[in-house]
Formats: structure tokens, C-alpha cells, sequence
């Protein structure tokens, strides 16, 4: 009879954590190839307006954004509180809206010819900034004849 | 040589799973899964010079016109025959079904449109108004679309917009096209 519970005593033996790197590992490569790290920091603020009729917007290779909104606080003082473009890296003006015909012709100089017809231009904005500035953003991408454009919005139900 | 290849001790391979964690929360932390909304349209392309542009009667022209103080007046043709829709910042559902009936009109009704085809929404806003009021038109003008090509899409199909195959969607929307015109905005 003991020789069958003589190992009962030992009690239950521990899980084998052995292969546990391996799954943290397979998470982490999932995260690291799905991770988008944002290219260029905002240096205005950009709170966009919400729509329920919005659609998702494909070929984000595509896509070249334009930001519009105030300069944010830190750089107000430099910038003052106009609302302002901002492209890659560099703020601009309203003034200086002329920027736009060149950030969207070195847009293109990147991509294949097949593609231009499809880039469309995203425009983020600020709900606060006014359509004056908008317009003439609009009008600029109208003069290289970016003409397709997307208004940034956040889902609402 | 031989006996000391052997007491090579392995290396401690416990504290791997707390380095990978590290890294995995910090991707996990950083990881932006947002995707890209918005709006899409199409802009005109500018106008060349010496081609005028065609007249369109004033029964095909759906007139959305908002003020600096964000206040919406709307109406087919002119001026005269537009009513205030609602200001401060809201827009009532009216609009919509304002657009709605006009579009579909088909020349029923002597002063409104004479086909979807033909029917034109004209947007005009000023210096002022306000980005975030704009875009309330624009996704009320687009609402307005939405629901009739899904109208015509059960009446044709037998089943909602969203779920045609390309071809039966390109047929909805040349009998729904999306025309809306916008003016250059008027100062002050």
C-alpha cells in the first residue's frame, strides 16, 4: 500500500515559469510592429471637432497633414495667440500661408507618380480657429491642385 | 582545458522575463491606436480664365449661408425665401431634412430642384465663422447624402449603402451625387 502514496507528501510541484519570456516576448513583438510613434511634435493646439458621419482614412502613406490652431502656451509668447499652420516641424502665419504650395510639391517629390492623384491633404484643426484661415489654406492646396482634402474629425455618436 | 570548459556555469536566464516585461509595458504605454477620421471632399479645381461659369437655375440651388456670430440662414434661390435655422452653435435637425426634401424633389414641386442630378448645395460662410460650425453643416450636409443613397440603395438593392459591392455603390451615388458648392469666403 505505501508504495503507491509515497510521493503524495510532496505536495503539487511548481509550474515551469521556462517558457513565460518566450509569451512576454511574443507581446512585445506584437506592440513594437504595431506601434505608430507620432513624426512630428505639435507645437499648437489641435482639438478637433467631433462628426457622426466620419469615415476612416485609408493609406496613411498618402496622407500629408496640415495642423491649424493656436501656438501652444509655452510659445505664445514668442508666437502670440493667432492661430497658426503648422507643417512637419515649422509653424507658420496666416501670412505666410504661401508655405503650403511648397510642403505639398516636396510632399509629392517623395512618391511615385501613380500615386499623386491619390494623396489627399488632411487638415487638423483646431473647433476654435475661424474659417478665414481655413479658406485660405483651401485656396492654397487649390493652386497646386491638391484637391483632395479631409476635414480631421473625432467620432460622435 | 577540458575540465574548466565544462564548470562554465550557465547564465541565469530568471530575470529575462522581467526585462522583456519592461519593455513590453513600455511599448504598450507609448502604442497610439487611433485611427484617422474625418470628412472627406473634394475641392474644385481653380478656375481658368476667359471660361465662364454656367448658370444654374434658382430652383437647383440650395443656399447654406453662415454669419460670423455662427447663425445659419437657409433656403432655396434667393435670399428672400430663406428662413433663419438656429443659432448659437446648434443645428437643428430641420437642415437636414431641408436638404433632403430638396434633393429628392425631382421637379415635383415647381420651386424646388428638378433632379438629384442637377440639384446643387451652395456653402458660404464668413472671415468668422467658426471652424467647429462649419463642420456641423458640412456632417449635417453629409448626413443628409448618407441617408438618401441608404434610401435608394434598400429600394434598389434591397439592402443598406454600406453594404453594396463597389460597382452597385458607384450606380447609388451618380444618382445621388454629392454636389455642394462652396464660395470663396466674404469678408467681415
Amino acid at each position: 500500500m505505501s508504495k503507491f502514496k509515497r510521493g503524495a507528501g510532496k505536495g503539487v510541484p511548481a509550474i515551469s515559469t521556462a517558457s513565460l519570456p518566450d509569451i512576454v516576448f511574443m507581446l512585445l513583438f506584437f506592440f513594437m510592429v504595431t506601434t505608430v510613434m507620432r513624426e512630428t511634435t505639435l507645437k499648437i493646439e489641435v482639438k478637433p471637432p467631433s462628426a457622426t458621419e466620419v469615415k476612416k482614412m485609408e493609406k496613411k502613406s498618402l496622407v500629408s497633414y496640415i495642423y491649424v490652431g493656436p501656438p501652444t502656451e509655452a510659445l505664445q509668447a514668442n508666437f502670440g495667440s493667432a492661430a497658426r499652420i503648422q507643417l512637419n516641424d515649422v509653424t507658420f502665419s496666416r501670412k505666410e500661408v504661401g508655405e503650403i504650395q511648397q510642403f505639398i510639391l516636396s510632399e509629392r517629390e517623395a512618391k511615385d507618380e501613380k500615386e499623386i492623384p491619390y494623396m489627399t491633404a488632411s487638415i487638423k484643426a483646431d473647433e476654435n480657429v475661424t474659417m478665414g484661415i481655413i479658406t485660405d489654406v483651401k485656396t492654397e492646396l487649390r493652386k497646386v491642385n491638391a484637391l483632395k482634402i479631409n476635414y480631421s474629425t473625432k467620432k460622435r455618436d | 582545458m577540458a575540465s574548466n570548459r565544462r564548470d562554465l556555469p550557465e547564465i541565469n536566464a530568471g530575470s529575462m522575463a522581467d526585462i522583456a516585461f519592461l519593455l513590453l509595458i513600455f511599448f504598450l504605454v507609448t502604442t497610439t491606436m487611433d485611427v484617422d477620421t474625418g470628412i472627406s471632399r473634394k475641392l474644385p479645381p481653380m478656375p481658368e480664365e476667359n471660361i465662364e461659369t454656367p448658370e444654374i437655375h434658382k430652383r437647383n440651388i440650395y443656399v447654406v449661408l453662415i454669419n460670423k456670430n455662427n447663425r445659419v440662414l437657409a433656403g432655396i434661390g434667393s435670399p428672400a425665401t430663406m428662413v433663419e435655422i438656429d443659432g448659437n452653435g446648434i443645428v437643428s435637425e430641420s437642415l437636414k431634412e431641408d436638404v433632403k426634401k430638396f434633393v429628392s424633389n425631382n421637379g415635383r414641386i415647381e420651386t424646388s430642384s428638378e433632379s438629384p442630378d442637377k440639384a446643387v448645395v451652395s456653402l458660404q460662410n464668413q472671415e468668422g465663422t467658426s471652424y467647429s460650425m462649419y463642420i456641423q453643416i458640412q456632417n449635417e450636409l453629409t448626413k443628409a447624402y448618407n441617408e438618401l443613397r441608404d434610401e435608394q440603395s434598400i429600394n434598389d438593392f434591397g439592402k443598406g449603402f454600406d453594404k453594396l459591392d463597389a460597382v452597385e455603390q458607384k450606380k447609388i451615388k451618380a444618382f445621388y451625387p454629392m454636389k455642394i458648392s462652396e464660395a470663396e469666403t466674404k469678408a467681415n
